[in-house]
């Protein structure tokens, strides 16, 4: 039995799962929506500054002012005021102290508060701090970052501001442009290390197209050879005189167009619908993500091996998936997270196809800059075949 | 009933002990030969010690109920289970060690239907008739003549997904021809199917074997079935064969063991009257067909005359008595002293295979 019928079996059945996919109108569709989903879910449910609006804060100001200064918490809520008519980013209700403030979170009436101290014009006009407390929902972590950041924002423009003021009261000559300038000469901006704009999508894109392509291909091989099992037609190919690989091989082949289709769309919607900007090459692109497939074809030649039917196929799939889809780095860095799931992490194909992927579409890498990840990833998919050959053969024949 | 029994039985399956036979059987050619076949499940023995030769040209029939190790037997020969003692070999090759060989002989109509209902009818039959390396011009005619034969040719370009069951069970007899095999399985050929696709597919299968002398071994828990197609039959029970011999042969077990079967039929039928005869010396058992018809079997030369009387003594009005000829069902009944029909019927409540039935068809 010749490497010619092994391909042109491979081929034979890999054509043939590819037309019962085509002609099945609920997967297509499927395959066309997961995608689509899976970018505006990931791109929504991670707030970026921007896309947060009408957060509810209770503000709390106890400010006694001084003497006949005018009241700096009177300024502050001004300049919260000016920042939120363009941005409309909160909705200010007022409350009376930090138990209420606490009472209100508690009652779900508002996300976060704000308090001003009693003495917070005092401490400005003598030179010290003025004391601004944020109370937060610790349930959610996401809007205390999201307060830090709009009070800091806030307290920058009235600074700002203030000085802008005491400025134009010296000399009336200037004007409101030039008094920003003489005030802050500079400014201070976050550059990446390429240039422009930077979202989240393109934080994600990348680790999206690298999972859906390997977990097609992960979870898409157990679910069809169990499928073709139970329904009794995997008979009618172990019966042929065909190498048995050629089972596994059309398969996987079929599996990986399936795959491969989707992170194209995803690539697709990810430039055209998502504007992110893809700064390497294309083609290196694609041939990560062939990488990427074969490095788990292994894993999920093993898993067929075992289960011995659908369901049991689609329960080990799900417990392998979440942890991967969590710990390699897909939707979250994994710099963030403890040592301990970090070195799982590591352990994991998927998270070095990620990295590589983003380091060639955010980066615009090319092949030296990843040779590590290249390198982990044909070592991972060469032990993982060497061992899922064998025992494939052996479970085909029970 | 039983010593004697069992030896006729023995005498007809064993295999062949002096230098004559082997002769015989080598002039003849043997096309499978398997020797102490036995398939363990988790400690069920499925298989259990089956040895049997089916000659070349020849239509060999399992007969056996629901759960005997039919599909089992098939799946071995197959080479789709490895079985976990004793040897079997199709045309010489050994089914564990020369499995690509015996691949190469045979085809297989399982049980299942093999068949992708998105494809059409000639895109299955390529796809499968690919995987032997049949020459595309070869297979591109072979499809056609094959639809032919089963009067599918309209529907060639048709989705199996949308062909009734009587189709479908043609299309899967059809796809174990592509490779035009030497040797043919047929698990179940008719399952499913009414009276009349029945005697299609069986007309079929006779002129398979007629025309290309294709080797034929085919399941059936149908007795008609058995009888009409098959030249030899073992009967299977339990996963053993415990008998095996010509239809006309088997019969004869029967009969030449002196016994009667009568059906009777009685106006005024009670069930008093059911019961008083079931407990006749003579009698071996009595099935109740409907109100007025009953089938007795029994033994002996004056039970005739013994299950007439004891009627009249009722005062029951026998309308008809007919001296039935011993049919297969007979012969099982006579052997394993239980009806076929009972076991399938204490079976089916009873999930046999784990995994679930994909597609339903009517038994
Ligand atoms: N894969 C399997 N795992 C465990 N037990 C099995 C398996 N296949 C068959 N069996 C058992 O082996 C026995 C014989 O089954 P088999 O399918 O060979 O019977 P059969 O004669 O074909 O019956 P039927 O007429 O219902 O098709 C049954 O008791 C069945 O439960
Ligand atoms: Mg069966």
């Amino acid at each position: 039995m010749g490497i010619k019928s092994l391909v042109s079996h491979s081929l034979m059945i890999a054509w043939k799962d590819l037309m019962e996919l085509f002609r099945n109108r609920m997967m297509l569709l499927m395959l066309v929506l997961m995608p689509l989903l899976m970018m505006t879910m990931a791109g929504f449910m991670f707030p970026s500054n921007t896309s947060t609006s009408h957060v509810s804060v209770a503000l709390v100001n106890q400010d006694e002012g001084y003497a006949n200064y005018p009241s700096a918490s009177a300024t502050l809520i001004a300049a919260l005021e000016t920042m939120n008519s363009s941005t409309d980013m909160m909705t200010t209700t007022s409350a009376s102290s930090l138990d209420e403030v606490r009472s209100m979170i508690q009652a779900g009436e508002v996300e976060g508060g704000i308090i001003i101290a009693s003495n917070f014009t005092l401490s400005l006009v003598t030179g010290k701090q003025g004391a601004i407390t944020i109370v937060t929902d610790q349930t959610n972590p996401q809007m205390s970052m999201l307060l830090q950041i709009a009070l800091k924002e806030v307290l920058e423009q009235m600074g700002t501001w203030l000085a802008q003021q005491n400025v134009q009261g010296l000399n009336p000559a200037v004007n409101s442009n030039n008094s920003l300038a003489i005030v802050k000469p500079y400014i201070v901006q976050t550059e990446g290390a390429v240039l422009g704009d930077f979202s989240y999508f393109d934080f994600i894109a990348p680790g999206l197209m690298a999972m859906t392509v390997m977990m097609s291909v992960m979870t898409g091989l157990p679910a069809a050879i169990s499928h073709e099992r139970e329904v009794g037609t995997l008979d009618g190919m172990m019966v042929a005189p065909i190498n048995r690989l050629s089972v596994i091989l059309g398969k996987t082949l079929a599996q990986t167009a399936r795959g491969m289709l989707q992170g194209t769309l995803i690539l697709v919607l990810a430039v055209f619908l998502f504007g992110v900007t893809i700064r390497g090459n294309i083609l290196l692109i694609f041939a990560l993500l062939l990488l990427g497939v074969f490095s788990f074809v292994g894993l999920g030649v093993v898993i067929t091996s075992f289960a011995k039917d659908q369901e049991t196929a689609m329960m080990v799939m799900m417990a392998l998936m979440f942890p991967m889809m969590l710990l390699s780095g897909v939707f979250f860095p994994i710099q963030q997270m403890p040592w301990y799931m970090q070195s799982i992490s590591k352990a994991l194909p998927l998270t070095y196809a990620t990295t590589a992927l983003r380091k060639v579409m955010v980066l615009g890498a090319n092949v030296s800059m990843i040779t590590t990840e290249l390198a982990v990833l044909i070592g991972f998919g060469v032990v993982m075949t060497t061992i899922a050959v064998p025992v494939f053969k052996r479970a085909m024949t029970r | 009933m039983h010593a004697e029994q069992e030896k006729i039985i023995s005498d007809s399956w064993m295999f062949p002990t002096t230098y004559n036979q082997l002769v015989s059987i080598l002039v003849s050619g043997v096309m499978i030969e398997t020797r102490n076949l036995t398939k363990k499940f988790n400690g069920l023995t499925a298989v259990d010690h089956v040895s049997f030769n089916v000659k070349k040209g020849e239509i060999f029939g399992l007969l056996g109920p629901n759960g005997a190790g039919k599909t089992t037997t098939i799946r071995m020969l197959a080479t789709l289970t490895r079985p976990t003692e004793g040897t079997a070999t199709i045309g010489g090759y050994d089914i564990v060690k020369d499995d690509n060989e015996v691949r190469k002989l045979i085809g297989l109509v399982s049980e299942k239907i093999i068949m992708y209902d998105r494809l059409t009818a000639k895109e299955n039959l390529w796809f499968f008739g690919r995987l032997y390396d049949v020459p595309k011009e070869v297979l591109n005619e072979r499809i056609d003549e094959l639809l032919r034969l089963v009067q599918l040719s309209n529907w060639k370009n048709s989705q199996v997904g949308t062909f009734s069951s009587g189709m479908r069970q043609r299309m899967n007899v059809i796809r174990a021809l592509l490779n035009m095999p030497e040797m043919l399985l047929l698990d179940e050929p008719t399952l499913g199917l009414d009276p009349q696709s029945s005697v299609e597919v069986r007309e079929f299968v006779k002129k398979i074997n007629r025309e290309n002398k294709t080797t034929i071994i085919l399941t059936t828990h149908m007795m008609v079935e058995a009888d009409m197609l098959c030249d030899r039959i073992g009967i299977i029970d339990h996963g053993k064969i415990i008998a095996l011999d010509t239809s006309a042969n088997l019969k004869k077990l029967v009969s030449g063991a002196n016994t009667t079967v009568l059906e009777l039929e009685i106006a005024n039928l009670t069930t008093n009257m059911v019961s008083l005869i079931q407990s006749l010396k003579c009698v071996n058992s009595v099935s109740q067909d409907n109100s007025t018809h009953i089938k007795v079997h029994a033994n002996g030369d004056e039970s005739f005359d013994t299950i007439i009387d004891s009627v009249r003594a009722e005062k029951g009005k026998i309308n008809s008595v007919k001296n039935l000829d011993p049919t297969l069902e007979d012969v099982f009944l006579y052997i394993t002293g239980h009806e076929v029909r009972d076991k399938a019927d204490r079976k089916i409540p009873v999930r046999r295979h784990k995994h679930s039935m994909p597609r339903s068809r009517v038994r």
